[in-house]
């Protein structure tokens, strides 16, 4: 299906990044800044805001997560410019700066001394002239190797561990081969299998610093526990779809690795990865959390294996959602792209659903909606360290 | 037609794959790594993608499933039961 001369219709961008998508987002700082953002998207069709609960009163490591969240969002490849709306001049140049650093056009406003009204006239005018300038955009041919591919499981069950992430692990196999830049996570959802990803990372010092991720998470678990998490981490949609034991959701959720596949390094949450290859990101298994933190990392494209029927998106990253529970796609047909419960009856074997995966890949890439964005899922979802000040 | 799915000999547990398993059946499964299948007459009803013991199992025994340890039982478990939430606890927190 895929090789290393397998090519793609994508937008290059000033950077020399392939993006899949031609977006143009109006970000809000704040919260505070979210009514001006939302203003503004609907003034300039074609535009998207990304609203958000937080960016005030936040410091330390939790503010620097912030701000890499933030800028991230907006240097993705997949992003073609941005405007960015903030109650202060201060963090708002910050973050305009950060992204600026890509070479996209990206513009920035802020609302004291100006109030909501001038502030949504002045972004609304620059709003019209980034997304008449991107809508001229056009895909070029790139190279499928220029891929930079994520995944995270969600509403796990049973059929998760047996079908639709060993699919995703046989197509990320075959991409890691052809050269993709690809993620994992999820932290504590590794818990009773860490020590085989352990195995599979490429040096000591690698498997040394996802080992010392690891474990501070498992800290952070026990520290602030109150039960055996038997309504969280599994949560009360994994147990009711069969997963009885974190060891066991933790088996299930490696399958996504694929057999083949080396951990070539580990990313910090939302940090972005400096070459090709696996790489284990340190992140929440709550998945538009996660998701939200791959798209800041610079992914483009995501794999959402789901058991029970995850129904999510992202503003900006596809997520191509597979199912091998026959109850789920028959009963949430609309939110699965890639149907693989043919591999619980036999009728098909792991290298026809991998590859299955990837013709929906390549077509995602080259401009087909997932089920996710045609509904108009775009969780964005911050990942918190801990309380304001 | 496969009723359940095995990872690998040596699992304790198979996995329903489909809907409407009741009491007293007589199960197909397919044994995924070794590539093959067997037979197996479940007690208990269980709902898709629920798990169903291969083999009798112990108060406190571990439970194997893609060869590795995914808990303990808390109470012992007939060859072809159940099993889940009721009678199976992690070992990690």
């Amino acid at each position: 299906m895929i090789s290393k001369d397998t090519s793609i219709l994508g937008y290059r961008r000033e950077n020399g990044r392939v993006g899949v998508r031609n977006h143009v987002i109006i970000l809000p700082v704040d919260d505070i800044s979210n009514a001006a953002a939302e203003a503004v998207a609907n003034n300039i069709k074609g535009t998207m805001a990304l609203p958000h609960p937080y960016g005030r009163l936040q410091f330390g490591k939790d503010l620097d997560l912030f701000f890499r969240t933030l800028i991230g969002t907006g240097s993705n490849p997949n992003v073609a410019a941005v405007v960015v709306i903030g109650i202060e001049e201060g963090w708002t140049k910050l973050i305009v700066d950060g992204i600026a650093k890509t070479g996209k056009p990206v513009l920035g406003y802020s609302i004291e001394q100006h109030g909501d009204h001038d502030t949504i006239r002045r972004a609304s005018q620059g709003a019209r002239e980034l997304v008449q300038w991107a809508s001229e955009k056009q895909r070029e041919t790139c190279s499928l190797s220029e891929l930079w591919v994520s995944t995270k499981c969600g509403e796990s069950d049973t059929t998760s561990g047996c079908g639709s992430n060993p699919t995703v692990g046989n197509a990320f196999d075959k991409l890691y081969a052809a050269g993709c830049t690809l993620v994992f996570g999820e932290t504590t959802e590794l818990t009773g299998g860490e020590h085989l990803v352990a195995a599979r990372c490429r040096t000591p010092a690698v498997k040394e610093q996802f080992m010392a991720m690891f474990n501070r998470y498992q800290e952070v678990i026990n520290r602030h526990k109150t039960s055996d998490l038997s309504d969280s981490q599994p949560t009360k949609g994994n147990i009711a779809g069969g997963l009885t034991t974190i060891e066991e959701k933790a088996l299930g959720n490696i399958q996504k690795i694929g057999k083949k596949c080396v951990v070539d390094g580990v990313l910090d949450m939302a940090e972005t990865p400096t070459g090709p290859g696996l790489w284990f990101m340190d992140s929440s298994s709550a998945a538009a959390e996660m998701v939200t933190l791959c798209a800041a990392s610079g992914y483009v494209v995501h794999f959402f294996p789901t058991g029970q029927g995850n129904i999510i998106g992202n503003p900006i990253l596809p997520v191509i959602k597979i199912g091998a529970n026959p109850r789920t796609v028959r009963t949430m047909s609309e939110h699965i792209d890639v149907d693989t419960s043919g591999l619980l009856q036999r009728q098909m074997n792991l290298d026809q659903a991998g590859d299955k995966l990837l013709e929906s890949l390549l077509r995602t890439a080259n401009g087909r909606l997932t089920a996710a964005e045609a509904l108009g899922h775009r969780e964005f979802v911050l990942t918190r360290l801990y309380e304001s000040a | 037609m496969i009723d359940f799915l095995v990872h690998e000999e040596g699992d304790s547990v198979g996995t329903i794959v489909v809907e409407g398993i009741k009491a007293g059946g007589t199960l197909t499964g397919w044994v995924m790594e070794q590539d093959k299948t067997i037979t197996l007459k479940t007690l208990d009803d269980i709902p898709i993608g629920h798990k169903i013991a291969l083999k009798e199992l112990g108060n406190g025994d571990t439970v194997i499933k893609y060869g590795v340890d995914i808990g303990r039982t808390i109470a012992p478990i007939k060859k072809g039961g159940y099993l889940h939430v009721h009678n199976v606890k992690t070992k990690r927190w």
